[in-house]
């Protein structure tokens, strides 16, 4: 035993040291003579210790420990680290389908090809300084940089310019006004005065220790399971909003499992998870206090398109006539019900989400539109040609060759395997044999960007200002050895990028202009069938009432935003969210 | 004496070199390529963007070189203490990523391995002498140790933590706190170590406590023992002689113990979210990241060396035919 204690002293003391360096950031003094929290008064807030009723626990975004605080970076950042510590000119108003101003106190189109931006008086960043147009136009410029995400605005702006502190102009060589509202809530604005000078490795790969920004909160600790943020009091929002995001903490945890995130909010130690969890029906109707946007099916807003993607390359999957068999032969119903037990919604044959309605065409879904009928699915095969001419049941290859296809989803994502072993086996009563295979996820992203699979399950594509996004992803050309992000099905129709273009030019605010183009790109879609929307995803946002309240709902005059920490989704009404919510105990 | 640890040493040496070779090869001929998954994150969707940013991350991880030029520089940079950059907590350096995870794996392993042989040794000679103990605790350990470890760590986790809400279920310490050298801190930190810990310390307890149950039983049945009965000897000290006996095979168990124990600290911290060298293990293969497995494996192999090796002392101690051994007698 005693040589026990010998080994173990210097080890605990060891790792508590580790543990205490990577604390990091400087002690947050709370600042004398602010008003506390609703809590009433409150002790002054002790720097190791938060307390329980001022601080918002989150899980679902990270899943590992939190690397870099760059905003450059906006697929592996810390949480938070863009809509809560940096900010973009504009935000996205999902419900109302319109640009909230956000730095920018407004933007328009002065002409054709020029954008003018107006920010707002008196924002400063976290050290003091305030924010001016050479900011705005310093973070465009860091896209000039080969290797930075969104170099490609490059191809098309010509020229940032600072006119006066408060006024930036972009001016266009070609105005793809779809893609530049998308812009506008998706770049953030980085401080020129600590950003100058930094090279291209570090402006892509830096860590960014302290990151200095405007936004409503400053990150006070990290460690390798969480992130804590601070709420910073003298954020500009506060008077020229008029909002202020209530908890003064926010604590995001990396899970490692969703069961370890359920067993959190179980024990009320957590506050929002925007986590998957399977069984959150019987939660949420049973008396824990959990509550989901609505209290009934399908509990979520809707937040991306899963579809089915065949490899238009490989036969028979180049025969659209064959696409439009299988897409006859899912049934999306049973996946909706039976595997996720109604958490999800089933899509509309274009796969439009829920808040792009009106761009859906009625007249073209009714003519070409698809539905599950495996006697049609039957039907359209043997019409095709495709007869099985063996006797086992399943068609084969017009050349008499036998078909067999696998359609691969990552291991690991129960959803998704058991959603493939149910398209399997409703494909089976239209004749088409599919094998479900579950090969890990690297190496999928590896067979999807060669294209090397024969049907694959995706939905890499987000809820945005537009369905440009959407039919980017369907019809982008051209089509590269390596796939890397959109158009995996290889589908090339020259026609159809063509007006995925043109509805780029057509401007955000001529909504009819939009339709029509939108129109013809569904009727392509349909007729054609690239990939097959299967069900919408949710917005999975389980949250607790114990600590706090108000949160987004359906029902009632609750706000309508979604309550996500997920990237990108904070300027999607994720951080208007938090400016709603309210202390629950008193 | 010298030849016994020159032998010993060159053995961990070899050891060593195979591990490391093998350690680098594996994760290089897994199927997946991680600069491939690196830019799909990045989410980058034209062509040029997409080539620019491949040929950047393949030569910043020395992967545009040949094999055997990689293999070189990973030696090279081993002797340097320089395990690279993580890609999967990128920009992180691995060296930092594993020291942070380290002490969460040590303070849980080190303690539950040790209790529970010390403890389970104990136990298991008492047991064997001891009708009631035998029949009823001893079934219990039986269960335990052949209960699927998975299911044991989530029904404490369950049970403790979420109904009796006892023990917090996730994390090394309470997400509200910050690290700092309050007891309030420590006695958090041992708070959340607790269920982890006795999840680890319950199953291996019962292993060793059948093991040394058995041991003793043949120990006591054997011939010196009747021997030194007939002669009249005190029975306290033929239990000693006993366990004294019965003792050694539980010491080359505990050597080989050490090796499997990681593994079973992964999902142990898989269960109970504790942020250890576990998690990290099973976020490498995931997200095939090279440098971070290799480091991981690398801190694992050097442990199980060094763990050995502490024992091959131990075994000098307290074998004597060890020590003759050495001297050059023979047995």
């Amino acid at each position: 035993m005693r040589n026990r204690a010998r080994i173990m002293i210097p080890l605990v003391a060891a790792g508590l040291l580790a543990t205490a360096c990577t604390g990091g950031g400087s002690t947050p003094t709370p600042p004398a003579g602010q008003t506390q929290g609703s809590q009433g008064a409150a002790a002054p807030a002790n720097p190791d210790q938060l307390p329980r009723s001022e601080t918002l626990y989150t899980t679902g975004t990270q899943w590992g420990p939190p690397a870099n605080f760059n905003p450059v970076r906006e697929w592996d950042s810390a949480v938070g680290t863009k809509g809560l510590v940096y900010e973009t000119l504009f935000h996205y108003d999902t419900t109302a389908a319109k640009l909230t101003p956000w730095l920018a106190e407004s933007g328009s189109w002065t002409d054709d090809s020029t954008y003018q931006v107006k920010l707002r008086q008196g924002i400063k960043w976290s050290d003091g300084q305030p924010l001016t147009a050479k900011d705005v136009v310093f973070s465009f410029e860091l896209g000039k940089m080969e290797t930075i995400p969104y170099h490609n605005l490059w191809t098309w702006l010509k020229t940032v310019e600072a006119v006066d502190d408060q006024t930036v102009k972009f001016t266009f060589s070609k105005a793809n006004y779809q893609q530049w509202d998308f812009n506008l809530y998706g770049r953030t604005i980085v401080p020129e005065h600590i950003w100058k000078g930094r090279s291209e490795k570090e402006v892509l790969d830096g860590v960014n220790e302290n990151p200095v920004g405007t936004g409503a909160y400053k990150f006070m600790s990290k460690d390798q399971d969480r992130v804590v943020l601070q709420r910073r009091d003298d954020w500009w929002g506060k008077t020229a909003l008029n909002m202020e995001p209530k908890p003064r903490y926010i604590v995001d945890i990396a899970t490692p499992s969703n069961e370890v995130a359920l067993g959190l909010l179980m024990q009320k130690g957590l506050d929002l998870s925007n986590n998957f969890l399977p069984g959150v029906a019987n939660l949420v109707k049973g008396n824990f206090g959990l509550t989901t946007y609505y209290a009934e099916p399908p509990y979520h807003l809707s937040a991306n398109t899963a579809w089915l993607v065949p490899n238009n390359t490989k036969k028979p999957m180049n025969d659209p006539a064959f696409r439009k068999a299988l897409a006859s032969s899912i049934d999306v119903k049973q996946i909706v019900e039976g595997v996720y037990g109604n958490l999800v919604k089933a899509s509309s044959p274009t796969g439009l989400l829920p808040q792009w309605e009106q761009f859906v065409d009625q007249n073209v879904v009714s003519s070409s539109g698809f539905a599950f009928d495996a006697a049609k699915g039957k039907k359209l095969l043997s019409d095709a040609g495709y007869k099985d001419t063996d006797g086992d049941g399943f068609v084969e290859n017009k050349d008499g060759s036998k078909m067999n296809l696998t359609l691969i989803v990552p291991s690991g994502w129960t959803d998704w395997m058991e959603s493939a072993r149910s398209i399997a086996t409703s494909a089976k009563g239209a004749g088409i044999q599919i094998t479900p295979d579950f090969p890990d996820f690297n190496a999928l992203v590896e067979k999807r960007a060669k294209g090397d699979y024969d049907l694959l399950i995706n939905n890499e594509r987000q809820l945005s200002n537009s369905p440009y996004t959407y039919y980017e992803y369907m019809f982008q050309l051209p089509i590269q050895k390596q796939q890397n992000t959109v158009n995996f099905a290889r589908y090339e129709n020259k026609k159809a990028w063509d007006l995925v273009q043109q509805l780029d030019q057509v401007k955000t605010d001529d909504v009819e202009g939009m339709k029509k183009i939108i129109s013809q790109l569904q009727q392509i879609h349909l007729d054609d069938m690239p990939v097959i929307p299967l069900w919408y995803n949710g917005l999975w946002a389980q949250s607790s009432n114990s600590v706090w309240k108000n949160w987004p709902s359906g029902a009632g005059s609750a706000p309508k935003t979604g309550a996500v920490m997920w990237r990108n989704w904070l300027e999607l009404g994720g951080f208007e969210s938090l400016t709603q919510l309210q202390p629950s105990g008193s | 004496m010298r030849r016994y640890f020159g032998r010993k040493l060159l053995i961990y040496g070899l050891t060593f070199f195979v591990a490391v070779t093998v350690n680098w090869m594996i994760p290089r001929f897994m199927p997946g390529d991680p600069v491939a998954s690196m830019v799909a994150r990045a989410n980058v969707t034209r062509p040029e963007a997409v080539e620019a940013m491949r040929a950047y991350y393949n030569n910043l991880f020395g992967f545009d070189q040949p094999l055997w030029q990689q293999y070189l520089n990973f030696w090279g940079a081993l002797f340097r203490g320089d395990f690279g950059l993580s890609i999967w907590l990128f920009p992180t350096p691995v060296s930092d990523v594993i020291i942070n995870a380290v002490p969460y794996t040590l303070a849980l392993i080190v303690p539950s391995v040790l209790l529970s042989w010390v403890v389970g040794n104990q136990f298991g000679a008492y047991a064997a002498r001891r009708k009631l103990l035998d029949n009823t605790v001893l079934p219990v350990g039986y269960v335990l140790t052949a209960m699927p470890y998975m299911w044991l760590a989530v029904l404490l986790a369950w049970a403790l933590g979420v109904i009796g809400g006892f023990f917090p279920v996730a994390g090394g310490y309470s997400f509200s706190m910050r690290p700092n050298w309050s007891w309030t801190f420590m006695l958090d930190l041992v708070h959340h170590w607790t269920l982890p810990f006795l999840s680890l310390f319950l199953v291996a307890l019962g292993g060793w406590a059948i093991g040394m149950r058995n041991m003793i039983i043949y120990e006591l049945e054997s011939d010196y023992s009747n021997y030194l009965s007939a002669l009249g000897a005190p029975s306290r000290l033929i239990r000693r002689y006993a366990f004294r006996n019965a003792v050694l095979p539980q010491i080359t168990g505990l050597a080989l113990q050490l090796g499997v124990l990681v593994a079973g600290a992964l999902v142990t911290e898989i269960v109970f979210a504790y942020p250890g060298l576990g998690s990290l293990i099973l976020n490498a293969i995931k997200n095939k990241d090279f440098f971070l497995l290799q480091g991981s494996f690398l801190f694992i192999v050097l442990g199980v060396l060094i763990a050995n090796f502490i024992i091959d002392i131990v075994y000098v101690v307290v074998d004597p035919r060890t020590r003759a051994g050495m001297a050059g007698a023979q047995a």
